[in-house]
């Protein structure tokens, strides 16, 4: 491909940077430098709204409402229905996380907290959806803002304490998990510490408990007072310490911005504008908002080699599509079920690694029905497939029944304007230019235009290439 | 070879096999299809999704410890289908107690791994990656078994099949993923419609050397599975409408009507069209039985050894059943210990059952499992899952399971 047009510039910004755009958001986009798009997109952003399916004071756990039983407030069945009502909730937040980031609004600090979400990867344990709220609720408050802020907070989070095993973290009875982690996925990578590092960063960890409410808490009882040597310091330290540690090592700046790098620049690291990205990030105090900003803003980001190199994730498509078409779900389970049939569920990533990406989403199951996608979307389709069950009780309610009724809401009124002066020969390549990385061939085009039928009106055409064009394997590609 | 050669080979090998007519097709097949692994035989994986409670399928009859653990829900003696005089199948599993009488079942007590996970998702991981438990890995073993078989050949997903609506990570590769059809006929349909058949010819035709790896390896994908489709129920449809071919006299398999046994079925039925597989996938979930447990697992292993029954019991009619060897197993057993519902929690070694393949069983292979010597209150492991599997590729497929499995893991004496 030749040096990318304005137009593909600025497609490739909103596909990178937020979920896509709506074809009324690039004309108006087109209209500004793109220095001030940029600039916009951050704006945009700066407002943070939390994500609420559940009141604090509200929740209850597992073993409250158990204690409740035993009390007699609760009989066996209320019990039942409390359970599932909880269960239910996780499910909530998960398709109010998905709202967010298909409204378009703030899209950027969505996107950035999806990638942390995989970052900080972090799996709902039993039924507590007030942890989860939480933990999604501080990964986009601080997505946008100081790298160290975000892992101290994330890192004090309920759920990440749980779900690494910190609770059972104590003097004389360490459990490392979460010291490993925190080295080996949030900060330095495998390869830049000793196990002896762990060992003693377990102990300084040792305290960093949370209470039945869902609040961090520094228990000094089970904290190892005593002292410890890590990265060839000794002292008292405490798990703050241990923080600090590895913001001061500039290796967590390279290790962080590579991973950015490859998720929202290209897979295939550039090593030397790596380096040149992660010494700025270090020399920042690690300012996500300055680093990003560079990124986006930079002339090889926009470099050919970059357009259409990212194979969207299962949110990303999902969220995507929906943005593009102004499309509402009417029924809560179709979302998940796409999300699970894809390998992508928000709050539950395969393991602390979190998701793969890349080629790992594209299988012969998967891309069949990424491409069978919009016909269910857009056209309520009979859906064919069924997700497999992993066998865990707790995610059986994840898996009910209601996958195959796709039924939608699509505001095709908004996205017709957009084309109204098109001619109907150019409408083909037109539709191609806003929801394509790349220019379609002409052969291409043919086939596309296959699938119209005669006497169609001009909204059925565009509803029918649309769906057609959704459905190519380019459209997977961003 | 690197990621660009081998892409540039298998644009190459599938643009090929997408529009050549048959009589060339049947001679790249001759060129290329040398029968399923270059031991001719074939290895159908069981996965039993929640973690079977193995104590409770393989049960230690004489054991005190057994019985004083689990008052509410341990199997009484008297209903334990015996194997020895130590252990017994649950009263359930009478079809597979049959073959086990006939020399067909080896059972492997207490295989596990170092530092087991007791979430399920994990250790399902850890199963289907055959990684170390501190170590993430994104391709699976039957994956990596496809990508050596495939390894400077056509690029045949369809060497390994999973028989369902989507691919687990156990069948995903580096350079190839298996293939996931539940349905022959449903998955062909799928790769008919006017768009992907449309695409498909476009794109051998105007195949742009320049464009993006990300592009080649969709389309790479999508040519892969329309031919793999399209070779699959090519297969099944010319062999499955003669029912002259069935010998006078047999008597036609009645599979149960349950999920594993119509997906252990549509695996004899590709067997037995010849399709060019080695390795089969199924899984069955359920299992996680943390309350009621007795009512709940004693239906589900009937289901198993229904099925498992019905599908040796064609394998015998057609000839086949030395060639076919099953592999089951759960990512984890249970607690020794029940709980407090009638149910048991998350535990760590479990039992794997081997049948069939032709060999000389070796009934029970290893001791049963020590209560008196548990690892905070679950069983020790002595036997690592990834033995077996080394066994299962080196000696039965005829593959380099070092190659496979990263290192060398001792065999287990069962081929």
């Amino acid at each position: 491909m030749d040096k990318l047009t304005r137009q593909q510039q600025t497609r490739h910004l909103f596909a990178r940077a937020a979920f896509g755009a709506t074809p009324a958001e690039l004309t108006e986009a087109d209209q500004k430098s793109l220095r001030k798009v940029v600039r916009q997109l951050f704006r945009d952003s700066e407002a943070v709204t939390e994500l609420r399916v559940v009141e604090p004071e509200q929740n209850e756990t597992k073993q409250q409402l158990k204690g409740m039983v035993r009390d007699g407030q609760l009989d066996k069945d209320m019990l039942k229905e409390r359970i599932r009502e909880n269960a239910e909730k996780v499910r909530d937040l998960n398709l109010l996380w998905i709202d967010r980031m298909a409204t378009g609004k703030g899209a950027l600090r969505e996107k950035m907290a999806l990638f942390w979400h995989g970052h900080f990867a972090c799996r709902a344990q039993g039924r507590n959806p007030l942890l989860m709220q939480q933990y999604a609720n501080t990964l986009r408050q601080n997505a946008l803002g100081k790298f160290g802020d975000l892992l101290m907070a994330v890192s004090k989070e309920p759920a990440m304490l749980q779900f690494l095993n910190n609770q059972q973290n104590r003097k004389n009875a360490p459990n490392e998990n979460f010291a490993r982690e925190v080295m080996e996925l949030f900060t330095l990578g495998r390869g830049n510490y000793s196990e002896h590092d762990i060992k003693e960063a377990a102990r300084a960890f040792t305290g960093w408990q949370f209470t039945p409410e869902g609040q961090f808490v520094f228990r000094e009882r089970v904290h190892d007072e005593g002292e410890k040597t890590i990265f060839g310091k000794t002292g008292p330290f405490k798990g703050e310490d241990v923080i600090a540690m590895l913001l001061e090592n500039r290796q967590t700046a390279r290790f962080v911005t590579a991973k950015i790098y490859r998720f929202f620049v290209n897979e295939n690291e550039d090593k030397k504008r790596v380096d040149e990205l992660a010494d700025q990030f270090y020399k920042s105090g690690y300012d996500i908002t300055g680093l990003m900003e560079q990124i986006f803003s930079a002339d090889w980001f926009y470099d050919p080699k970059n357009i259409g190199a990212h194979i969207k994730s299962p949110v990303e498509l999902l969220a995507g599509l929906r943005h593009t078409l102004g499309v509402q779900f009417d029924q809560p389970q179709p979302q998940i079920f796409v999300q699970r049939t894809l390998g992508q569920l928000l709050f539950y990533p395969p393991n602390v690694a979190g998701w793969p990406g890349g080629k790992n989403w594209i299988d012969s199951s998967s891309l069949l029905f990424r491409m069978q996608l919009p016909n269910y979307v857009l056209k309520a389709a009979d859906v064919l497939v069924r997700p497999k069950e992993d066998g865990d009780v707790n995610t059986q309610l994840l898996a009910r029944k209601g996958n195959a009724k796709f039924r939608t809401t699509v505001n095709w009124a908004d996205f017709e304007k957009a084309f109204i002066n098109t001619p109907d020969a150019g409408l083909t390549n037109a539709l191609a230019e806003t929801l394509l990385p790349f220019p379609l061939r002409p052969d291409q085009k043919t086939v596309l235009e296959s699938q119209l039928k005669p006497g169609q009106t001009r909204p059925e055409r565009i509803h029918t290439l649309t769906a057609a064009i959704m459905s190519l394997p380019e459209y997977q590609l961003t | 070879m690197n990621r660009r050669n081998f892409l540039k080979q298998s644009a190459f090998t599938t643009a090929g096999t997408m529009l050549i007519p048959h009589f060339l097709k049947a001679y790249e097949s001759q060129m290329l299809g040398m029968g399923p692994a270059p031991t001719g035989k074939i290895l159908v994986v069981v996965q039993l999704s929640g973690g079977n409670d193995g104590l409770n399928t393989v049960i230690p009859y004489r054991n005190d410890i057994y019985y004083r653990e689990r008052p509410t829900i341990a199997i009484r003696p008297d209903k334990v289908l015996q194997l020895n005089d130590e252990i017994g199948l649950h009263p359930a599993m009478g079809p597979l107690k049959a073959l086990y009488d006939e020399g067909l079942l080896t059972v492997i007590n207490n295989v596990g791994y170092p530092n087991p996970d007791r979430s399920h998702f994990r250790s399902m991981d850890i199963w289907q990656t055959a990684s170390d438990s501190d170590k993430y890995v994104n391709t699976g073993w039957v994956g990596r078994y496809l990508d050596a078989a495939c390894a400077g050949k056509a690029q045949q997903p369809y060497r390994t099949i999973e028989v369902d609506d989507t691919l687990s990570l156990a069948m995903k590769g580096s350079e190839l993923n298996g293939l996931a059809v539940l349905d022959p006929k449903k998955l062909y349909n799928q790769t008919r419609s006017s768009l992907v058949t449309g695409l498909s010819k476009e794109r051998v035709q105007n195949h742009d050397a320049h464009e993006p790896e990300s592009v080649s390896y969709l389309y790479k994908t999508l040519a892969e599975t329309v031919s793999s489709a399209d070779y699959v129920y090519e297969k099944v449809s010319r062999t499955s409408q003669p029912i002259s071919s069935v010998p006078a006299g047999t008597v036609l398999t009645t599979y149960p009507n349950n999920e594993l046994g119509n997906r252990l079925k549509t695996v004899s039925k590709l067997i037995q069209a010849g399709v060019d597989t080695s390795v089969y996938y199924v899984s069955i979930s359920g299992f996680d039985t943390h309350i009621n447990q007795p009512g709940q697992q004693e239906r589900l292993l009937g289901q198993y050894a229904e099925s498992v029954g019905a599908f040796m019991a064609d394998l015998k009619i057609a000839g086949r059943q030395n060639d076919v060897m099953m592999m089951t197993f759960s990512e984890f057993g249970r607690r020794v210990k029940q709980n407090a519902s009638n149910g048991t929690d998350h535990g760590t070694a479990n039992n794997v059952f081997l049948i069939g393949g032709g060999l000389p069983a070796r009934r029970v292979l290893n001791e049963a499992p020590n209560l008196t010597k548990l690892t905070d209150g679950d069983l020790t492991y002595s036997v690592d899952f990834r033995q077996i599997y080394a066994t299962l590729l080196h000696d039965y497929l005829g593959a380099d399971d070092v190659a496979i499995l990263g290192r060398k893991f001792d065999g287990v004496k069962i081929v």
